[in-house]
């Protein structure tokens, strides 16, 4: 359902991406894991449409990243939740609002995000911080809000950008046990990171990068970079 | 459609709140803008009301010989009322003017008695001729001047006066294209300080339009918001900038009365000030539109 063909991408004379094919089923839990500067941030980039291959081909389900339109940008996007390091939330909104804010923009009725906001919420375990500005919240709390933002359109996957980069081994743990749990409900998880003893610990599916090359692509992967 | 609305105007006055300092900062320049703007509106209508008083001031008188007959001075009043220079003609006729005279030296017996004493009246008919624009006075005293006139006439008081009119007329040309002059670079000024006051609110706000890109927003539900504010600046700023204006033109509108005799300012104030508000608003809401969808322009282009 996710497909990169031969994707091949250039920025002002820097190689970002050589040549890296891979497929991606629903329902799967995949990492991508690389140094920094390896690619991963760009492979994220292409799957939501923010960079477009210099060659080669990226499909999301029906769409063709290469030929989106910048109007049907928003389109895509709803279909994909993202998760950043830098959490990205709207910071004059309450948590409650900020997850509200991605059911408004997908014109869901008053009554559906009366209902879907609290049950995220309430799944992601920050049911009585509904009401709290993101200033008031720690870091793991904001990723978790961040979550339940990318989750409740119920997206078909989850894109996560080192999700766990700014935080705590704990609130680390915690945000990736979530994405397991997102995951069990049925909804593909892609996860980029640098943290070796997560990957280790997932035993998932491990897409490995180095120099914008896919270097290996394991079932029941470990984080093995030197 | 209409639940969308709905959210773009509460995202709209709940950033507007949430951001009150920056609202507040804002919300200053545009009052500044706008009463700059109002100022600007009435110092003109103070300054062509001026001109146009002293403009009225201007005249030229014929006076005819005492032997040239009353039709043939009609004539010419005919005449002279058909030149497209020419406003308006006023004949006053020997006893007219006898009739001024005494009533200006009603209180001085000697010229009374000397008016007695003479039996006749020695005073002249004349015509006062009033320009559409004082530059045209060479042009009409060119006509009276003239072979067909001259021989009627006794004197024209623009012979004596020439100098002074032209100097006049020049001033006063000067003076509207001044005012003109200075209200376009005020005018222009003020737009641009409060220009880039919105482009710079919104591009401190750049990070939230990223996220909301992010989330799958589309520009309308991005940019509506923006605009919306924009249009609440106009608004709020135009009625703050009125009823800044209001006691200010109260306070100076007697004093402009002594200036400029028959000028009301509080009168025109009031008598414009639904007109005066309207342009307020649109100016104030145009420049809160333009310069959010500039600035916006930048940030949704990707």
């Amino acid at each position: 359902m996710i497909a990169f063909q031969n994707v091949y991408k250039k920025y002002n004379g820097h190689e970002a991406l050589i040549d890296v094919s891979f497929r991606i089923s629903p329902k799967e839990f995949v990492s991508l894991v690389g140094r920094s500067g390896a690619g991963k941030s760009t492979v994220i980039k292409m799957l939501i449409g923010e960079e477009k291959p210099t060659s080669g081909r990226v499909t999301f389900g029906r769409y063709d990243v290469n030929k989106v339109r910048p109007k049907d940008l928003p389109q895509l996007r709803r279909h994909i939740g993202t998760i950043f390091q830098d959490f990205r939330l709207l910071p004059n909104k309450t948590a409650a609002e900020n997850v509200s804010f991605a059911l408004e923009v997908a014109s869901r009725s008053e009554k559906e995000i009366e209902e879907l906001v609290p049950e995220v919420l309430d799944l992601v375990g920050l049911s009585d911080k509904a009401g709290n500005f993101i200033s008031e919240l720690s870091g793991g709390e904001k990723q978790r809000v961040a979550i339940a933002r990318a989750m409740v359109n119920r997206p078909e996957v989850i894109v996560a950008d080192e999700p766990t980069g700014n935080l705590d081994p704990f609130n680390s743990l915690e945000i990736i046990n979530l994405l397991k749990k997102i995951n069990d409900l049925g909804t593909t998880v892609i996860l980029a990171t640098h943290n070796k003893d997560i990957v280790n610990q997932l035993g998932r599916r491990v897409l490995t990068m180095e120099n914008g090359r896919l270097i290996r692509d394991e079932e029941n992967g470990r984080y093995s970079l030197a | 459609m209409a639940t969308a609305i709905y959210r773009i105007i509460k995202h709209a006055l709940e950033h507007l709140w949430r951001q009150r300092l920056l609202s507040v900062a804002t919300l200053v320049v545009m009052v500044m803008t706008l009463f700059a703007f109002g100022s600007l509106i009435v110092g003109n209508h103070i300054l062509t009301s001026a001109l146009n008083s002293i403009q009225e001031k201007i005249d030229i008188s014929v006076y005819f010989k005492t032997t040239t007959p009353e039709d043939q001075i009609l004539n010419i009043q005919k005449t002279l009322q058909q030149m497209s220079q020419v406003k308006s003609v006023q004949y006053i006729s020997n006893a007219q003017a006898l009739q001024i005279f005494e009533q200006q030296h009603a209180n001085d017996p000697t010229i009374s008695q000397a008016l007695n004493e003479l039996g006749t009246n020695p005073l002249s008919a004349s015509l006062n001729i009033k320009a559409n624009n004082p530059n045209d006075y060479p042009v009409i005293a060119n006509y009276l001047n003239g072979s067909q006139v001259s021989g009627l006439v006794e004197n024209v008081s623009y012979n004596q006066n020439q100098l002074v009119i032209k100097r006049l007329a020049e001033i006063i040309n000067i003076s509207r294209e001044a005012g003109l002059i200075l209200t376009i670079i005020l005018a222009f000024a003020a737009t641009l300080i409060a220009f880039n006051t919105i482009l710079i609110a919104i591009y401190s706000n750049r990070e939230e339009v990223e996220i909301m890109r992010f989330v799958g927003a589309s520009n309308t539900f991005i940019s509506g918001p923006y605009i919306i504010e924009g249009v609440v600046y106009g608004i709020i700023a135009a009625v703050i900038s009125l009823l800044i204006l209001t006691p200010v033109v109260f306070v100076i509108s007697p004093y402009m009365q002594v200036f400029i005799p028959g000028f009301s300012l509080q009168q025109y104030f009031i008598g414009n000030l639904v007109l005066l508000f309207l342009y307020e608003i649109i100016f104030g809401s145009v420049i809160g539109i333009i310069s959010g969808m500039i600035a916006l322009r930048r940030y949704l282009k990707k």
